[in-house]
C-alpha cells in the first residue's frame, strides 16, 4: 500500500523533521517496512551534503546480507581514498550507525563523476546529494527512524516522506524511499502505486548511462525525471511526460532544493489529499497526516487525474 | 471436463459448473409480514427520539470507540448526535442501520457513513475516499469536496457532495441518487448498475465507462465519454425529477437543468447479449 506526505512552507523555515516524522507516523498503517525522508534543511550552501550507507539493514526478503561492522569500516577507508583523488574535501563528518555516514564536503566538480567513483566500491550507495537535501531512510516506522537518526531537530523549507510496505522488492534499506534523483544535486522522489513498464524504461535509461541501485519499481520516477532533466527539461516538464512516458498507477511527489511538485496518474488510481495556502502546502495519501500537522479545520482536496503542481519556496 | 454434446441435461450443466440439485435446510431470508410488526426486529437498529439531543467529541478516540459510543448513545434513546473534532479519522459513522441525525462537525477520512441504512448525515467539512460506501437508505450531505470513490456501490437514498468530488464517484452504483456541486474526476459512473448521478459541474474522462444502467446528468463539460455511455435527450420528466432532487439537495438554486446532458448506457457491451451461458459457447 504505502503513504507518501511531503510539505513546503513558504517564506518561512520549520522544524520540518518533527514535522515530517508527525505526518508519516500518522500513515504508518499504510505500511512500515521501513521509513524515509528527505529534507531540505537550512544551510549556507556552501558545501555538499552527501548521505551515503557502506552497508545495509536486512529485513525480509532482501537480496543484501548483514555484514560485519569491519566491512563498513574498509569501505569507509576506500571512500575517503576516493574522495581524495576527486579533489574533494570533507569539512565535516558523521557517522550515524555503522554503516550510515554523513559527510559535509566541498567539492565543485562534475557530480556523475563523483558518484561512479564513490559508488565504484562495492556494497556503497550514496543516498543523497546537495546542498540542503538530505535523504534518511531505514527500517522501522517513521518514530523509529526519525529516533535512530535524530531528525526531529531539523530545520529548514520543505520535506518529502514515505512510509512503505514492500510489496515490489525486499525490505531493506535500498529498496526504501525517497530516491535520489541521481547525479542531480537536492534532487529527490517518492511514490504511491506500482509502475508496469519499469522494466522496459530501465532498460532504455541503463542505456543511456543512468544508474540504478535497487530493483524497486519507484526508483525509475527519480531516474527518469533525472534523464528529462539531463535533456534540458525543466523539473515540470519531465513530471508532465511521465504521465505518458510511465505506465501503471502513481502518484508521486518530487523535491529539488526550492521546490515541491506531485504528479497523479491519468487514472487516479492512487490517493492524494492536498491543503494549500499562502504560506503553507501539505500533502499525504490521507488526510490524517495533513492533521497532525493542521489539527484545526481547513479545506482539503483530492487533485483529478493527470494533474501535475509545483510550488516554490 | 465431460463432453458436453453426449451428457444428459443434468450432467451439461454440472459440468459447466452449474448446480441443478434441489436445496435443502433452513432458508435464511426473512419476509415481513405486516400483521407481525410488532415482534419484527431488525438486528442492531434502536428507536431513538430526534428531540433528544448529545454531542461527542472524538478527539482522543479512535474509530472503534467513537462508532461504540455513537451505538450507545443510540441506545440510550438520543435521536440527535453531533460529532466534535473528527479530524479526519477512518470509518466514522458506518453501519448505522436506523433512523437518525447524525451531525459531523469536521472532516472525515476513507469510508465514512459507510453501509448506513436510514440516518440523516450532514458533514461540515470534507471526505476521503468511499464516502456512504454501499449506503442501503437515509441522506448524506458533505458540506466541502469528497475523495475519490464517492458513494461506491450504494443501493439507495440520497448522498450529496456541494463541492467535488474525485475519480470513480458512483463505481458499481446499484440504486439511489449521487449529486455533485462542483466538478468530478475520470471514470464517473464506472460500471454502474442503476440509479442516478447528477453533476452540477465538469466531469473527467472515461464518463460513464461500462455502465450496465442508470443515468449520468452533467451541466458541465464532459472529458470523454467512456465505452458504451451514449447521450441521450433529456425529457420533461427528467427536467421535473432534476428540479425537485436539487432542491431537496440544497443546492443549484437556479441551475438550468433542461441544458444538462443525459448520459445512459449504450447497451452494446458484448456481456448485454441475452445468450445463455451455452448458446454464447456455441458462438464463440
Amino acid at each position: 500500500m504505502c503513504g507518501i506526505a511531503g510539505l513546503i512552507h513558504r517564506g518561512k523555515s520549520s522544524n520540518v523533521g518533527q514535522e515530517l516524522q508527525g505526518m508519516l507516523q500518522a500513515l504508518r498503517h499504510r505500511g512500515e517496512d521501513s521509513t524515509g525522508y528527505a529534507l531540505y534543511g537550512d544551510t549556507d550552501g556552501e558545501n555538499f551534503i552527501m548521505r551515503f550507507k557502506v552497508g545495509e539493514n536486512v529485513g525480509e526478503g532482501s537480496t543484501s546480507i548483514m555484514e560485519d561492522v569491519s566491512v563498513y569500516d574498509e569501505r569507509k577507508k576506500i571512500v575517503d581514498g576516493h574522495l581524495s583523488e576527486l579533489g574533494a574535501k570533507i569539512v565535516k563528518e558523521e557517522r550515524i550507525l555503522p554503516y550510515s555516514l554523513r559527510y559535509e564536503i566541498k567539492y565543485d566538480k562534475d557530480l556523475m563523476e563523483f558518484s561512479q567513483k564513490i559508488e565504484s566500491v562495492p556494497g556503497v550507495e550514496i543516498l543523497s546529494m546537495g546542498k540542503s537535501l538530505e535523504v534518511i531512510k531505514d527500517l522501522g516506522n517513521a518514530k523509529v527512524v526519525c529516533d535512530r537518526y535524530n531528525l526531529d531537530k531539523l530545520v529548514g523549507t520543505h520535506a518529502i516522506g514515505h512510509a512503505r510496505m514492500a510489496t515490489e522488492s525486499g525490505v531493506d534499506i535500498k529498496s526504501a524511499h525517497p530516491f535520489w534523483g541521481y547525479p542531480f544535486s537536492d534532487v529527490s522522489v517518492v511514490h504511491n502505486g506500482q509502475l508496469t513498464n519499469y522494466w522496459n524504461n530501465r532498460r532504455v535509461l541503463e542505456n543511456k548511462g543512468m544508474r540504478f541501485m535497487s530493483e524497486c519499481d519507484s526508483e525509475l520516477i527519480a531516474v527518469y525525471l533525472a534523464e528529462k532533466m539531463r535533456k534540458g527539461a525543466t523539473l515540470e516538464e519531465g513530471m508532465r511526460e511521465s504521465l505518458t512516458g510511465l505506465d501503471g498507477v502513481f502518484t508521486y511527489f518530487v523535491a529539488t532544493k526550492d521546490s515541491l511538485g506531485m504528479a497523479k496518474d491519468t487514472m487516479a488510481a492512487k490517493p492524494l489529499v492536498l491543503y494549500e495556502s499562502d504560506d503553507l502546502v501539505a500533502m499525504g495519501s490521507e488526510e490524517i497526516a495533513i492533521r497532525s500537522v493542521l489539527p484545526q479545520e481547513i479545506d482539503t482536496y483530492d487533485p483529478f487525474d493527470g494533474e501535475v503542481k509545483v510550488w516554490q519556496i | 471436463m465431460a463432453n458436453i454434446k453426449t451428457s444428459e441435461k443434468k450432467t451439461k450443466a454440472q459440468s459447466m459448473g452449474l448446480h441443478s440439485e434441489v436445496l435443502t435446510g433452513k432458508t435464511q431470508q426473512k419476509f415481513f409480514n405486516p400483521d407481525e410488526a410488532e415482534n419484527f426486529y431488525y438486528f442492531g437498529t434502536h428507536d431513538v427520539d430526534f428531540n433528544k439531543r448529545a454531542e461527542l467529541d472524538v478527539k482522543d478516540m479512535d474509530c472503534k470507540q467513537a462508532n461504540g459510543k455513537i451505538d450507545e448513545l443510540m441506545s440510550q434513546g438520543y435521536g440527535t448526535i453531533v460529532i466534535k473534532n473528527p479530524q479526519g479519522k477512518h470509518s466514522l459513522g458506518v453501519g448505522i442501520l436506523n433512523k437518525l441525525n447524525l451531525i459531523f462537525e469536521g472532516s472525515l477520512g476513507y469510508f465514512g457513513c459507510g453501509s448506513v441504512d436510514g440516518p440523516t448525515v450532514r458533514i461540515n467539512g470534507r471526505v476521503g475516499w468511499s464516502c456512504a460506501e454501499n449506503m442501503m437508505a437515509g441522506k448524506v450531505v458533505i458540506e466541502k469536496n469528497a475523495g475519490s470513490c464517492f458513494g461506491a456501490a450504494i443501493r439507495g437514498g440520497d448522498l450529496i457532495c456541494k463541492g467535488s468530488v474525485g475519480a470513480r464517484t458512483g463505481i458499481d452504483q446499484k440504486g439511489g441518487t449521487i449529486i455533485i456541486g462542483g466538478d468530478a474526476g475520470a471514470f464517473t459512473g464506472f460500471m454502474m448498475q442503476r440509479g442516478r448521478i447528477v453533476i452540477l459541474g465538469d466531469v473527467g474522462i472515461n464518463l460513464g465507462d461500462s455502465m450496465y444502467d442508470g443515468t449520468i446528468f452533467v451541466g458541465g463539460k464532459i472529458g470523454s465519454f467512456g465505452s458504451d455511455a451514449v447521450e441521450a435527450e433529456i425529457t420533461s420528466s427528467d427536467i421535473g425529477w432534476l428540479k425537485r432532487k436539487l432542491k431537496v439537495a440544497e443546492i443549484g438554486d437556479n441551475f438550468d437543468v433542461s441544458k444538462m446532458t443525459k448520459v445512459v448506457a449504450g447497451k452494446k457491451l458484448w456481456n448485454y447479449d441475452a445468450l445463455e451461458p451455452t448458446e454464447r459457447k456455441g458462438a464463440i
